[in-house]
């Protein structure tokens, strides 16, 4: 079977099995070189594995959910859009969620991915309480934060056996609604002075023009969000206050890509966004959908890149000289004039874990479609983020070489002895692993 | 809103869990039938969790007719809706030459459906409301060399509802026949089907929803076999028996 990941770059045939019981699946674990794979929501070719991709499908199933603390037990292939389907009309959120809804409980840990408020929350990983996890031997351990396992387990993505289960803390709300602050930043060092200014907004987020230049480079929209309370929606709203309405553009105007994608370019859409952002200054209530997942709306957003596919770019830079590493990185990108539609600029809070990719500083996220000039973009790119001290998030990554990451990567070697060590090395293993030498 | 409770027969299979999870989530509280029903524990609690609802198992097997009757009086009542899905593909290469095999094929395919329908049908019927959902197969519209043993049984469960249909019209009784083309099942596992042509069981659900509320007779869950079915069913018997289906 032919997978490739969200980014479509890495097409690769693949003998894929769909185990039901966890004795199927320890008959899989015990052929070696395995890879789980949940959604196929990770870029680049993390879930694929040549020889044996476990597709986790069997395995979605919800456990328990106990209302005076809002842990939710579940399978691991269950999907945080139906978490949220089915406990948002009860008044419970995913604390920490990435920017599609379409990912597995198991992929999320993989991949600890991280939410708009990872400043204050931190990673996924934080809102874990334990996993159970199925080793080389086919045996099912349960593992919590403080076991070394656990925290080698978040974030490498699968290499240390596969995610069966999750208990996640979901959170408490009122509503389905996020008050959205919008605050213009004319240039970068604003977009920065505007993030360190609002550390205690529960989320926030920036749309960053990566083609300005000059005097406007790093031009950005910076979102705040609050979840709303039940008082701060209008009347008409309030006997369901989980369910918004369906999104009118005039009040999200940056649902755009779907109408953008029809040959605008980059440049006029992100012209477009920006005043559009510039419009709509101000505080206002958004519906928790078009909020956290703008692209959920788009579906199959990835095909907009042409049957080529796109990377994604995602890095994370040290505090300290995030400044510096932001500028270059903008400068070679507007240069280039290769940007993206969304590019993204966040503020990440202090990070737990062994191996995971957030670190306290700053992320810079953007895609680029594949072409002739774009390998070499996103060399220099590489280059400038390692001599920063920066790192690169695995589930984005489809074409780091082993070089760039051992650069970037001074946790990998004790990872590897850890892997060694626990005889995960030929139990488990993925075309991205291979690449990286993990 | 209390409505009415759905008996799934066949309640392990992916089509089965899924029409549940369908019917489920509009509020009816379930009852998974099957064999060895108490290891459905994981999925009944899986379907009151998400959706609400009372879900109940329920021990069944649809090759055990003798006991049939006996089956309904243990079910906390006569269900509103019935839906049966099950299903056996077999080994048609094998079969062929296992008249035991065989049997068993056309059993769980045709017989044993058949009979708890008409039993649940004839109660249905007494009491003038309910409806039967019969999951048969486009299979049973044409035999082919590769499937008819399957085909054959399926063809008869479909003439079977259509018969309950046409007996229960005017009894207050909704019979509707769903012919699924090819869904992504355990059934199907590892068979290399064209992606446009297959359906995932959740799509089977819904359309099983859609269908119940709409009061059609005969759904096809892809509209692509509607298409399909004309054109395969048009071809003369003469050049029919010559391809290779």
């Amino acid at each position: 079977m032919i997978l490739s990941g969200w980014g479509r770059t890495t097409a690769q045939d693949c003998r894929v099995s769909r185990p039901r019981s966890e004795a199927e699946l320890a008959a899989r674990v015990a052929e070696g070189g395995l890879i789980a794979r949940g959604a196929g929501r990770a870029y680049g070719d993390a879930a694929q594995s040549a020889a044996n991709t476990v597709d986790m499908g069997g395995f979605r199933r919800m456990i328990a959910f106990d209302d005076a603390t809002g842990q939710l037990v579940a399978e691991a292939g269950v999907t945080l859009d139906e978490v949220i389907a089915t406990f948002l009309p009860r008044g419970w959120f995913p604390a920490v969620t990435p920017g599609t809804r379409f990912v597995t409980l198991g992929g999320a840990v993989a991949a600890d991915v991280h939410g708009k408020n990872h400043h204050r929350d931190g990673s996924f990983g934080a809102t874990v309480d334990w996993i159970d996890l199925m080793g080389p031997d086919g045996r099912v351990r349960r593992v919590a934060p403080g076991d070394p396992l656990f925290g080698w387990t978040v974030g490498v993505m699968g290499l240390t056996g596969v995610i069966l289960r999750v208990a996640l803390r979901l959170k408490a709300v009122e509503t389905g609604y996020i008050r959205q602050r919008t605050l213009p930043a004319p240039h970068l060092a604003a977009a920065m002075a505007t993030f360190e200014a609002n550390a205690d907004a529960t989320y926030s987020v920036a749309w960053i023009d990566c083609l300005a230049r000059g005097p406007s480079l790093g031009r950005s929209l910076v979102l705040l969000g609050e979840h709303a309370a039940l008082a701060d929606l209008p009347e008409d709203a309030r006997a369901r206050p989980f369910h918004p309405p369906a999104p009118k553009r005039r009040l999200v105007p940056f649902e755009a890509p779907g109408f953008l994608l029809n040959g605008l370019t980059v440049r006029a859409f992100n012209e477009v966004y920006w005043r559009a952002g510039l419009a709509g200054l101000g505080e206002r209530l958004v519906g928790w959908a078009p909020y956290f997942y703008p692209l959920d709306a788009v579906e199959g957003w990835n095909r907009i890149y042409g049957r080529r596919g796109f990377v994604q770019f995602q890095c994370a830079l040290p505090l300290a000289v995030a400044a510096g590493a932001l500028e270059a990185l903008l400068r070679e990108i507007s240069a280039a004039g290769q940007g993206s539609f969304l590019a993204v600029l966040k503020r990440f809070g202090p990070q737990a874990g062994a191996f995971s990719f957030p670190m306290e500083g700053y992320t810079l996220a953007l895609d680029f479609p594949l072409h002739a000039g774009t390998a070499a973009l996103l060399d220099r790119l590489d280059r400038i983020v390692v001599t920063a001290g920066g790192r690169f998030y695995l589930a984005k990554d489809a074409r780091m070489s082993r070089a760039v990451f051992e650069a970037a990567e001074p946790r990998a070697a004790a990872f590897r002895g850890f892997r060694t060590a626990e005889g995960l090395a030929g139990a488990f293993g993925s075309t991205q692993s291979e690449r990286l030498g993990l | 809103m209390t409505k009415g409770a759905v008996l799934i027969l066949g309640g392990r299979s992916d089509i089965g869990l899924a029409t549940a999870h369908a019917l489920a989530g509009a509020g009816h509280p379930v009852w998974l039938a099957a064999r060895n029903a108490a290891g459905l524990e994981p999925e009944r609690t899986d379907l009151a969790l998400r959706h609400g609802v009372e879900v109940s198992l329920h021990e069944f097997d649809v090759l055990d007719t003798a006991a049939m009757p006996g089956f309904l009086d243990t079910l906390p009542g006569l269900p509103a809706v019935v839906v049966s899905v099950v299903g056996l593909l077999g080994d048609q290469a094998k079969d062929e030459h296992d008249p035991a095999a065989a049997i068993t094929v056309m059993r769980t395919n045709y017989e044993g459906p058949a009979t708890i329908l008409g039993l649940i049908a004839y109660r249905m019927e007494a009491r003038g409301s309910g409806a039967i959902v019969g999951v048969s197969s486009v299979a049973g519209l044409r035999g082919r060399a590769t499937n008819y043993i399957y085909g054959s049984a399926k063809a008869g469960f479909t003439a079977y509802l259509s018969g309950l249909r046409n007996r229960l019209a005017k009894r207050g009784v909704h019979v509707l026949t769903v012919l699924p083309g090819f869904v992504d099942t355990r059934m199907t596992a590892g068979m290399d089907l064209p992606k446009k042509l297959t359906a995932a069981p959740t799509e089977v659900g819904a359309a099983v929803r859609r269908a119940l509320e709409g009061q059609r007779d005969v759904v096809y869950v892809k509209p692509v076999w509607r298409l399909v079915m004309a054109v395969i069913r048009a071809i003369p018997e003469g050049v029919f028996k010559k391809l290779r289906l």
